[in-house]
């Protein structure tokens, strides 16, 4: 339970610096910089890409594969967090919207 | 960093902590899985509270384990995490003008802690970097307020998970919770035609993406969904203003 591998601490501190070098990677330079208009423009698309380039797939997808069956509780915790947002407009309701959804299926019904 | 008390005295601050803390419960659900998988993956449980107080990246946490299990090449493990972790790469391409001002291990520090969440949240409420000193340092009190309250949740949910991996099944699918959270915040920025073209294109791409490496299926949908909404918004220019502003 304590073990310390001590190549996996250098692959640990290794990834450490990573996560650094990517969150902060274009304020290392201090010189005088900005991006092109486009991709000022461009960014007030991306958070939005970014999300649901991580939440589609794990929405529809398991195993590499589009699922085929609707018999799956994502889509249904997914739909009932969303229309709970239209609704009333909060994460945390979405969250807690959808999980009520999601566990009764999964947990219940296997799904 | 974020217990200054130049941050936590101005009002910008408990907006960051109020807008984090909807979400925090999200969050906290996918920290705790992240600590049962790390640990059911192969680390042992001190590993695993190594690599959640040092590497702070949930998704390349996840990425790196079975590669460190399985004994993978060391530039191998950080080239993936690279990968995995390159839309922070954009984010800070973003976030740079509301920083430059700080001298550059503040920038880095801050940087570091700024998640996927922190970052679209600052965004959402700060359409435009500060124009004179006090704008920018209500900017930077609201963006550590909201990084506290992932901090702590992360930490605090991981660190649980890694204590309760015998006990809790990856089965229970808890981790579903962190993607309901993200998906709140996704409706929230869907303030505009084009940001709901910018959803539908990123989510179709990442789908037909998914057999890239490295989960590069995430950056060729954010780089498709800007690319088609930067066409689109220069043959139909829409009358909106440049960001969201708070919901």
């Amino acid at each position: 339970m304590l073990d310390l591998d001590p190549w996996t601490l250098l692959t640990i501190v290794a990834l450490g610096c990573i996560t650094v070098i990517t969150r902060g990677f274009f304020f290392i330079s201090s010189k005088p910089w900005s991006l092109p208009h486009w991709a000022q423009r461009g960014l007030q698309y991306a958070p939005i890409a970014a999300l649901a380039a991580v939440v589609v797939p794990e929405v529809v997808m398991s195993h590499g594969e589009l699922i085929a069956t609707w018999k799956d509780a994502r889509l249904f915790a997914a739909a009932a967090g969303m229309a709970w947002f239209l609704w009333k407009r909060g994460v945390l309701g979405t969250i807690v919207c959808g999980m009520a959804v999601y566990l009764p299926l999964r947990l219940g019904l296997g799904w | 960093m974020f217990h200054r008390r130049e941050y936590r005295n101005r009002p910008e601050y408990w907006d960051g902590v109020r807008d984090q803390v909807s979400v925090a419960m999200g969050i906290g659900a996918w920290g705790l899985m992240t600590g049962v998988a790390m640990v059911q993956s192969g680390l042992s449980a001190l590993e695993a509270v190594l690599m959640t107080l040092i590497v702070y990246a949930g998704s390349a946490q996840l990425a790196a384990v079975p590669m460190i299990a399985a004994g993978a090449p060391l530039w191998v493990i950080l080239a993936a995490a690279f990968c995995v972790n390159l839309r922070f790469v954009v984010f800070s391409a973003h976030l740079r003008p509301y920083l430059m001002h700080l001298p550059r291990w503040e920038r880095l520090i801050k940087g570091y802690i700024t998640g996927d969440l922190s970052y679209v949240f600052f965004a959402r409420r700060f359409p435009h970097p500060g124009a004179n000193a006090e704008e920018l340092a209500q900017q930077q009190a609201y963006l550590m307020g909201n990084c506290a309250v992932n901090y702590v949740a992360w930490m605090g949910a991981s660190l649980v998970g890694i204590a309760l991996a015998n006990a809790i099944p990856v089965a229970w699918g808890l981790g579903f919770a962190g993607i309901l959270a993200l998906l709140g915040v996704l409706c929230s920025l869907a303030s505009s035609k084009l940001r709901f073209v910018s959803a539908g294109v990123a989510g179709a791409a990442a789908v037909a993406a998914w057999a890239l490496p490295l989960k590069l299926n995430i950056l060729v949908a954010i780089a498709s969904a800007v690319a088609i909404c930067l066409v689109l918004e220069k043959f139909r220019p829409e009358a909106q203003g440049p960001g969201a502003h708070h919901a």
